[in-house]
């Protein structure tokens, strides 16, 4: 517990003065506009979406400008931003089916219907400092085939659905309300589209570390990356005052679609089973550790037993918004004078009564 | 892309136009947008029935793209309505935060159900706009293409 406490206001806005000076840092160099922010740190921007939970590139920009480049801080900034907004309402899901297609790989077929597009990626970049970056003025040109991507790549799942290899995904009753976690407080157990929201907003490295631990067998669960793409979707919102769906803008979003092997149970025949990670933006990694994450989580579902933190999902659900974590841990800088005094007060009296029992008699607690 | 979304039959075909378009002003980049508005040479006057507000949709995916839904995160939207002097009431819903272009796009939604207007604005505007968008997905495409790439795999030992 923390009180509250009075004086200090010349100090505090001094500080904010002292941030905002350092925030600009040196006035010779030229200040760093929205714009740069936005097309040149765009995986930056990305996270900053994803884990905000609010789709606005110029603001996940201003947020990261604001938090001098400080991510979670800048996800704080945006989460706070939204709860000012009204919301007009949901959309119809997105269908990544129709995605526009920029990069798309798979690592279960070589040759798979579409190919494989690397599209923009880091993968085949050998990491070494490139120093004509340093130098700047860099004018980059991609190239352009012929003939666009096709438009409507067929998903590596689908394939294996034809032969009943892998679980169905079906969609529930439209009238199934769907669980809210901004709206409502998480129950346990939860249901898939409670996990699945609070994974999508989680922190990517608390993700990356438990989808990790699966790897190395902790809650083991075999995964193959069956399709990773990133492209542009569509966003259907059916306002109230038309009665039908208009498309309001088009996302970019980035899907993973792990498949896992599952050796069956007393009620499935041995098939491969799914995990699902979906983000705004481009944030691969993400993705690919939220889809091992959301496998690990069915455990229960499969019959599998729950004995690695990944597959807890209370322990996942509960720890995985870092902009909670964050407030709770950075919480500890706040002043807890009276809090401290009460502790002091305590260890003092047991220290007195512990060496006042030792003195009275000093082998007793051996002797029990 | 979207176009192949298959439209529920219980919208009428007045609809399914209204649809097409107000999709085409949603996803205009606002300059296009406003350049073309600016060469339309007749326009009329409106009177704005609610003031451009911006304010937030909950975007859902699909459990492993086909399966039960869930809330991926928000997106800000802008959204805006306006009446034209002969009655038509027009919506603007806009992703974004650009109040103007939610303005102008609820003026074009409701010119556009005007009918002696529809197919100059269709021409001059609409059509052009949903060109440029198809231009911009297509370069986007053919860049991707570019990366298309063939694996082989090496036999050992043979």
């Amino acid at each position: 517990m923390y009180v509250a406490v009075k004086g200090g206001e010349q100090a505090i806005e001094n500080s904010q003065k002292l941030l905002a000076e350092e925030r600009r840092g040196d006035t010779g160099v030229p200040e760093l506009s929205l714009d740069q922010i936005r097309e040149q740190m765009a995986l930056a921007v990305d996270r900053v979406m994803t884990e905000g939970s609010l789709y606005d590139p110029e603001l996940a920009a201003l947020a990261i400008k604001q938090a001098c480049g400080d991510l979670q801080e800048a996800i704080f900034l945006l989460r706070a931003y939204r709860t000012t907004l009204p919301r007009f309402g949901v959309s119809e899901p997105i269908d990544t089916g129709h995605m526009a297609i920029r990069r798309r790989i798979s690592a279960t077929y070589k040759d798979l219907p579409g190919g494989q597009v690397l599209g923009p990626s880091f993968d085949y970049t050998h990491r070494l400092l490139d120093f004509a970056l340093a130098a700047g003025d860099t004018r980059p040109v991609a190239d352009i085939a012929e003939q666009a991507v096709d438009s409507g790549m067929p998903r590596v799942t689908d394939i294996l659905n034809h032969e009943g290899l892998v679980e169905v995904e079906e969609p529930e009753s439209d009238d199934t309300p769907v669980f809210d976690l901004t709206r409502e407080s998480p129950r346990y157990p939860a249901d898939r589209p409670a996990r699945l929201q609070n994974l999508a907003r989680g922190d990517e490295g608390f993700l990356l570390a438990l989808g990790y631990s699966t790897q190395r067998g902790f809650g083991n669960n075999h995964p193959f990356a069956g399709e990773i793409r990133l492209g542009e979707v569509a966003v259907e919102f059916a306002p109230e005052e038309l009665g039908f769906p208009i498309e309001i803008g088009e996302i970019t979003v980035t899907e993973c679609q792990m498949i896992n092997q599952f050796k069956g149970s007393a009620s499935q025949p041995p098939q491969f089973t799914r995990g699902y990670g979906l983000t705004f933006g481009h944030c691969e990694r993400k993705a690919m550790s939220m889809a091992l994450v959301d496998r690990a989580l069915r455990a229960e579902e499969f019959g599998e037993p729950v004995e690695a933190p990944a597959q807890d999902e209370e322990f996942v659900m509960a720890h995985s918004d870092n902009v909670e974590a964050s407030g709770f841990v950075q919480h500890l800088k706040l002043p807890h004078y009276v809090d401290f005094q009460a502790e002091l007060v305590t260890v003092r009296a047991l220290r007195k009564q512990a060496f006042a029992a030792a003195e009275v008699n000093p082998v007793s607690d051996a002797a029990e | 892309m979207s176009n192949e979304h298959p439209v529920p039959s219980e919208q009428t075909a007045e609809q399914q136009s209204r649809r097409r378009w107000m999709s085409v002003l949603s996803k205009a980049d606002f300059p296009d947008l406003d350049a073309l508005w600016g060469n339309l040479p007749s326009k009329p006057a409106w009177t704005v029935v609610r003031p451009p507000e911006i304010g937030m949709v909950m975007v859902r995916g699909r459990a492993g793209g086909s399966g039960g839904r869930f809330n991926l995160g928000e997106m800000t939207v802008t959204r805006c309505a306006v009446q034209l002097d002969d009655g038509a009431l027009g919506f603007g819903y806009v992703m974004g935060r650009n109040k103007p272009h939610a303005e102008l796009a609820a003026v074009v939604d409701a010119m556009m159900q005007t009918p002696s207007r529809r197919d100059t604005l269709e021409r001059v505007l609409i059509a052009p706009l949903s060109l440029r968008h198809d231009a911009r997905t297509d370069q986007r495409g053919r860049k991707a293409a570019s990366t298309k790439v063939e694996f082989f795999t090496v036999v050992r030992g043979s």
